[in-house]
């Protein structure tokens, strides 16, 4: 899906659990998500933090838009 | 290291009260070979028949199908489990071409073969164009299977090195000879030829999916460098029950169609210097440990290109596509050898891993393409596992005695050593 | 009256029954050929003949797939027909997938389908197992050959009892069906074969090609966040409470398509996850910790986005096959440019 989008004419950043299958998939701008059933979040911690680390993915995502690459390019937060 | 292959033509076999060969007629003293062959007091029962081309015999479920041969000049065949290790894949070897010796009884694994004799489903199998000494042998029904698959498998081995020394009393039909050089030499030869060598996957994922190198279990072994002489001698035996359609029989190992036709070319096209035998483990650590090591002794050889052929399918596809990558990356041409499971309709990817490097892949046909097998006057063996062997189903032996299973179930169907002409294509 | 009897599907437009304001259109009947009907009516001589067309409109069909098929598979068993023509549809998405959509339910009844399509057209990756699609170029420019070729593979059907041949010989696009036969030689010589033509550099084909693997160019950086409009896609199946477009939760055979006007935070009261393959309670319980609403309007709000994209996409990633989620990629990618969106946040689970 990812590729599609892209080849359609956008950057795509993808926030992904599983970043073996993000490459396999041929995404080109990644951002690791925290785990497969909260990628953006994370239980164990209160609201507010939660609300703080997918502020970071998110801006972290953000980052990688804004960002010129030439091949397959892992965006670590 | 030299190896003459002696071909002897096989036109009938039958029974008699002492081995001989003569025009052409192999005849075996019965209870010499039945004391030969059991050779386990777990054995309970053994029967042996001999059925030819067009009779309207089933064999099933086949185990294994193993070829007769002899060493000239002493014991040599199948090196580590019969014969002296020193000897194989040098010297004589005697051959009777045309026949073979099978294993059959209560099944090991869900995944042993059905060979029709006759009929629609002859085509499919090798082995409906063989006289074949089929034995039946049965063992207690609470033996533990690996010590069942054992005795199946040394028996086979036994009845057909039994069998092949009858040979040795005739006179070879045609002799081919076949040289393994050192490679210094071979490197050397019509210097401006490219070297070719053999990636050769055996099967290993245990469980009864095993190959047997010099007697030991290929899932032990790491990549070694073999002259292919050594394989026409048995070196590598079958202990498999995997799907029948692309088990490698030991017959087929003995009659590797890789080696013999890039042997074929040798010297013309290419120089072909030997086979890198490699295993099909279970873990992905094993799997890239073993692509590894076969790339680096392909590239150490001076290997410009090789054919990879598999065996089995699902997750040994992922070996395949391992070596041929690891290969291809460093400038090593590959052709690759393996069947495909594209579901009954043909619908289906595949293969269970793919890469855009394989980009030369040699197909013998989709697996679960489905197959109606007509009644036989004879059955050897049990036709009532035709719904439990991998390729039947449900419903798949009829009250009639027809039986409708995929070819997966056939022995020797979608061979990937390519030893037989079935393919398939997209539509 | 001629011996064979066609039935033709239609979008609105080429059914000249409107443009996109007709889009929403259900499956309706007309008798006789309709638009480019005419012209394969023409092409089919006195040996074929279009006895009824059937219409519906893009959108109708794309969201409304099981009623679509629903009603035009009443249509197909009411009436005396051998074969179901389609399109052509050329690169249109939606066409093209309303039109295997047509080809699915043809199958099923046990009618031929012929119908002519762009390759990338992704209703031909969906459907291709169901029916025969001619090649067509990309527009309606290539209308006339289309037709043209469509005839003549409904010809050959007829002729050949229904085995029309390989699909070079035949003229259609390969179905993805695998076949057994027996080559000449034995596989271990055409390996060897292959080899030395690969060695010397010569052309071979193989024998199996490998499904591709196509890579593509990473897109240029946006340049200037602040001013872009942003949209969001998840496969994490974040949808509004009670799944309205029934996306599977395994094997999704769609995607869904929802307004994010006035929302601003993603609450368990109205939104869920439809995904069966990963344990739903913490999205249950917090979408946003799939689908970052509340973090996006944030930031919307400090000005790091110039504006969030008035609907998100989400389907189900699942088991779902590689060929759907192709076609789904390429739909959104589609309309996602069309709307003027400038990037694209993609999360998985």
């Amino acid at each position: 899906m990812v590729k599609e989008i892209e080849k359609a004419g956008l950057p795509v950043v993808h926030v992904a659990s599983i970043l073996p299958i993000s490459k396999t998939v041929g995404a080109n701008r990644i951002v690791p998500g925290k785990a497969i059933p909260f990628p953006l979040g994370n239980p164990k911690v209160s609201k507010e933090e939660e609300k703080k680390l997918r502020k970071k993915i998110v801006e972290k995502s953000l980052e990688a838009l804004s960002t010129d690459i030439e091949d397959q390019t892992v965006f670590k937060w | 290291m030299k190896l003459n292959l002696e071909r002897v033509n096989v036109k009938e076999v039958k029974f008699g009260r002492e081995n001989s060969f003569q025009d052409g007629v192999v005849t075996i003293d019965k209870e010499g070979l039945l004391s030969e062959i059991e050779h386990d007091d777990r054995i309970e029962s053994l029967e042996v028949d001999i059925v030819r081309p067009g009779e309207e015999v089933r064999i099933m479920p086949v185990k294994d199908v193993v070829e007769p041969r002899a060493k000239v000049d002493g014991e040599g065949i199948f090196p580590g489990f019969i014969g002296k290790e020193d000897l194989a894949g040098t010297g004589r070897s005697r051959v009777l071409e045309g026949m073979t010796v099978m294993t059959t009884g209560n099944v090991v694994g869900f995944q042993e073969g059905i060979i029709d004799m006759k009929g629609p489903g002859a085509q499919y199998t090798p082995f409906s164009q063989t006289i074949n000494v089929v034995i039946t042998c049965e063992v207690p029904e609470n033996t533990e299977e690996h010590i069942h698959e054992e005795i199946l498998r040394v028996l086979g081995l036994k009845a057909a090195s039994y069998i092949g020394r009858i040979g040795l009393e005739a006179e070879p039909d045609n002799v081919e000879e076949y040289e393994f050089k050192p490679l210094s030499e071979a490197a050397k030869e019509n210097d401006d030829l490219p070297l070719v060598g053999y990636v050769y996957m055996l099967q290993s994922q245990g469980l009864l999916h095993d190959t047997y190198v010099y007697g030991i279990d290929a899932k032990e072994i790491i990549p070694t460098f073999i002259s292919p002489t050594k394989v026409m001698d048995g070196a590598i035996v079958s202990g498999n029950c995997v799907s029948a359609c692309d088990k490698n029989s030991t017959f087929l190992h003995q009659n590797n169609p890789v080696i013999e036709e890039l042997y074929r070319r040798h010297g013309e096209d290419f120089n072909f210097v030997g086979a890198i035998l490699t295993n099909e483990n279970v873990t992905l650590q094993d799997k890239e440990r073993s692509s590894t090591l076969v790339a680096e002794m392909a590239e150490n050889i001076g290997l410009d290109a090789a054919i990879i052929s598999e065996e089995g399918f699902g997750n040994p596809d992922t070996d395949l596509i391992l070596n041929c990558k690891k290969l291809e990356k460093k400038g090593i041409k590959t052709v690759l050898i393996t069947d495909e499971y594209a579901g009954r309709d043909g619908a289906s990817q595949s293969l269970a891993d793919a890469s855009a490097e394989a980009d030369a892949v040699v197909t013998s046909g989709n697996a679960n393409e489905t197959i109606k097998l007509p009644p036989m006057e004879r059955v050897i063996g049990h036709q009532k596992y035709a719904d439990s062997i991998a390729g039947g189903f449900e419903g798949s032996l009829k009250e009639d005695g027809s039986i409708e299973v995929e070819l997966q179930a056939i022995t020797g169907s979608t061979d990937q050593l390519g030893y037989t002409r079935l393919s398939s294509e997209g539509y | 009256m001629a011996e064979l009897k066609v039935v033709h599907y239609l979008n609105q437009f080429f059914g000249q029954v409107g443009d996109e304001d007709e889009a929403d259109l259900p499956p309706q009947r007309k008798e006789g050929a309709v638009g480019p009907g005419k012209a394969l009516n023409q092409a089919l001589e006195d040996k074929a003949e279009i006895v009824r067309t059937i219409i519906a409109g893009d959108d109708y069909f794309n969201e409304n797939k099981e009623a679509a098929q629903e009603k035009i598979r009443e249509f197909l068993q009411q009436e005396d027909v051998d074969i179901v023509a389609a399109g052509p549809a050329f690169n249109a998405g939606r066409y093209g997938m309303a039109c295997g959509g047509v080809a699915e339910v043809a199958d099923e009844l046990g009618l031929p389908f012929v119908s002519g399509i762009y390759p990338e057209n992704p209703g031909y990756e969906m459907y291709k197992q169901y029916g025969y699609f001619i090649e067509t170029g990309d527009s309606v420019g290539s209308m006339r050959q289309g037709i043209s070729d469509m005839a003549d593979l409904i010809f050959r059907y007829f002729e050949t009892d229904g085995s029309p041949g390989k699909p070079k010989e035949a003229g259609y696009l390969p179905r993805g069906i695998r076949k057994n036969f027996f080559r000449e030689e034995r596989g271990a010589r055409r390996a060897v074969d292959m080899l030395v033509k690969k060695i010397n550099e010569e052309e071979f084909e193989t024998e199996y090609p490998m499904p591709s693997f196509d890579r593509v160019e990473p897109k240029p950086a946006v340049k200037d966040l602040g001013e872009a409009l942003v949209a969001v896609v998840t496969t994490g199946g974040i949808v509004p409470k009670g799944n309205p477009d029934k996306i599977e939760a395994s094997s999704a055979s769609k995607f869904g398509k929802y307004k994010l006007n006035g929302v601003t935070d993603l609450t368990s009261e109205e939104f869920e996850t439809a995904h069966g393959g990963y344990d739903p309670t913490y999205a249950n319980q917090d979408p946003d910790r799939v689908l970052p609403i509340d973090v996006l309007r944030e930031l919307e709000e400090e000005g790091k986005i110039g504006k969030l994209h008035e609907y998100y996409y989400a389907t189900v990633g699942n088991g779902t096959s590689v060929s759907n989620a192709k076609a789904f990629g390429k739909a959104i990618g589609e309309e996602l440019v069309k709307d003027g969106v400038q990037a694209v946040i993609l999360t998985s689970t």
